[in-house]
């Protein structure tokens, strides 16, 4: 327990937490400051390609083995499975609707990216190694939860105006994050470490400060949804949004035991079940689910869960899964 | 100079929409628009900035056209099968263009 207390409170003045606290506070306290929606996509897009360059070249380096499959299978069944346990979680703690809650659902089953990001990071610094396949774990965690969700609203009888046709799926599979992700995981892979050493003062030298001024970003757009959302939400919701990562996670745990993974690849596939999405899964309920409110489910993964995963979440996965899996 | 009578169409929709828009109103004849983003605004949901979004679902665009009067009526319904579940404002205001067979 001593162990996990020291490992959160070092996490939390590592400068990754500090900038995302900063943007938060600056948001919070009405502040102008901004980051340029161009420069906030283009760090976007360098700390995706960057995660999955490494992640490939990792598999490269270590070879295709039968885990990683099982990993694959392993978190496809999460991400079907965690939104039915956070649709049956929010009946109780909350009054939303049929859709507000599978929307928000599917939110808890689909991935942070960003929160990933941060936990490789964390590992990092920590000198916990982790299975370079994870970033693809992470890809195909984005979208089978939506379908969850669409299945949760077509059997509880939920109506909903929204559009689920052939360019919705083709806009979830084939969404940017997912195709940079993928790509430059593959890009990783066949190059391996001769491509990763060409591109290190790139993508290994400058990722922590760009991580630090994204996250500062996020602390911005978190606090600025708080604050627009102000008495949206109930406690009940609230504590959902800190609930449902710790059973997310501990679901994660159960999966990365089962498939053999490593102490860091563990701690990856816990942070993947307990993160919530916030930017694949809102642009496709926009389109399926027009009827969700995006105050309930974007303040509740990114004004709530985010900042707890980056907090409290990440040292504790990291604690648990150096004590309970075996290096 | 002779100018001719046409209407200005004028659709804020959700960016998640927006290809679904376009779609619809090419399926329904318009042979030119233009997609503009948009900051911020107000409206019932209440409040947003472009600023604050991180999603591409969260944010707006305005897509605007010019046509001759007498196909106003197709496109309108073709636009608001996309629109009317979800959040947007759809305008229609007189324009006069210099050169019609444009529109």
């Amino acid at each position: 327990m001593t162990e996990i207390l020291e490992l959160a409170a070092g996490n939390l003045i590592s400068p990754i937490i500090l900038s995302f606290v900063l943007g938060l506070t600056a948001a919070l306290a009405r502040s102008d400051l901004t980051i340029p929606e161009a420069v906030a996509k283009g760090m976007s897009i360098y700390l995706l390609f960057a995660i999955g360059f490494k992640g490939g070249a990792g598999v490269a380096a270590h070879g295709v083995d039968t885990t990683l499959v099982l990993t694959l299978v392993v978190a496809t069944i999460l991400s079907f499975g965690l939104p039915f346990i956070g649709y049956a979680l929010l009946s109780v703690m909350s009054r939303f609707d049929t859709i507000d809650k599978a929307a928000v659902a599917a939110h808890y089953g689909s991935i942070s990216i960003v929160t990933f990001v941060a936990a490789t990071s964390v590992l990092q610094a920590q000198g916990i190694a982790s299975e370079g396949y994870m970033v693809a774990a992470a890809a195909v965690m984005e979208a089978p939860a939506i379908l969850s969700a669409l299945f949760i609203v077509a059997r509880t009888g939920g109506q909903s105006s929204g559009t689920v046709d052939a360019g919705l799926y083709r806009e979830i599979l084939l969404n940017g994050s997912i195709v940079l992700l993928v790509g430059s995981f593959l890009i990783g892979a066949v190059t391996g470490e001769d491509g990763l050493d060409t591109i290190a003062p790139f993508i290994i030298a400058p990722f922590q400060g760009v991580l630090c001024l994204f996250l500062l970003d996020m602390g911005l757009v978190a606090g600025r949804g708080l604050r627009e959302s102000r008495g949206e939400l109930g406690l009940g919701p609230v504590a959902f949004g800190m609930l449902m990562p710790l059973i997310g996670s501990a679901f994660g745990l159960i999966g990365a035991l089962l498939v053999g993974l490593s102490p860091g690849g563990a701690a990856l596939l816990m942070t993947l079940s307990a993160s919530a999405s916030y930017i694949a899964v809102p642009a496709a309920m926009r389109v399926a689910l027009p009827e969700a409110k995006p105050s309930i489910y974007l303040t509740l993964s990114l004004g709530v869960t985010f900042p707890f995963n980056l907090t409290v979440g990440i040292p504790l996965y990291t604690a648990l899964s150096t004590a309970l899996v075996g290096g | 100079m002779e100018t001719h009578k046409a209407k200005r169409v004028e659709i804020i929709i959700e960016s998640a929409l927006e290809s679904r828009l376009t779609d619809a109103m090419r399926k329904a004849g318009v042979t030119g628009y233009t997609v503009l983003p948009v900051k911020g605004g107000s409206g019932r949901s209440g409040e947003w900035s472009r600023s604050g979004q991180v999603s591409r679902g969260s944010g707006m665009s305005s897509v605007v056209c010019l046509i001759k009067p007498e196909r106003l009526d197709e496109l309108l319904d073709a636009a608001f099968a996309v629109v009317k579940p979800h959040i947007g404002v759809v305008s229609i205001t007189d324009a006069e263009v210099l050169r019609a067979e444009r529109f």
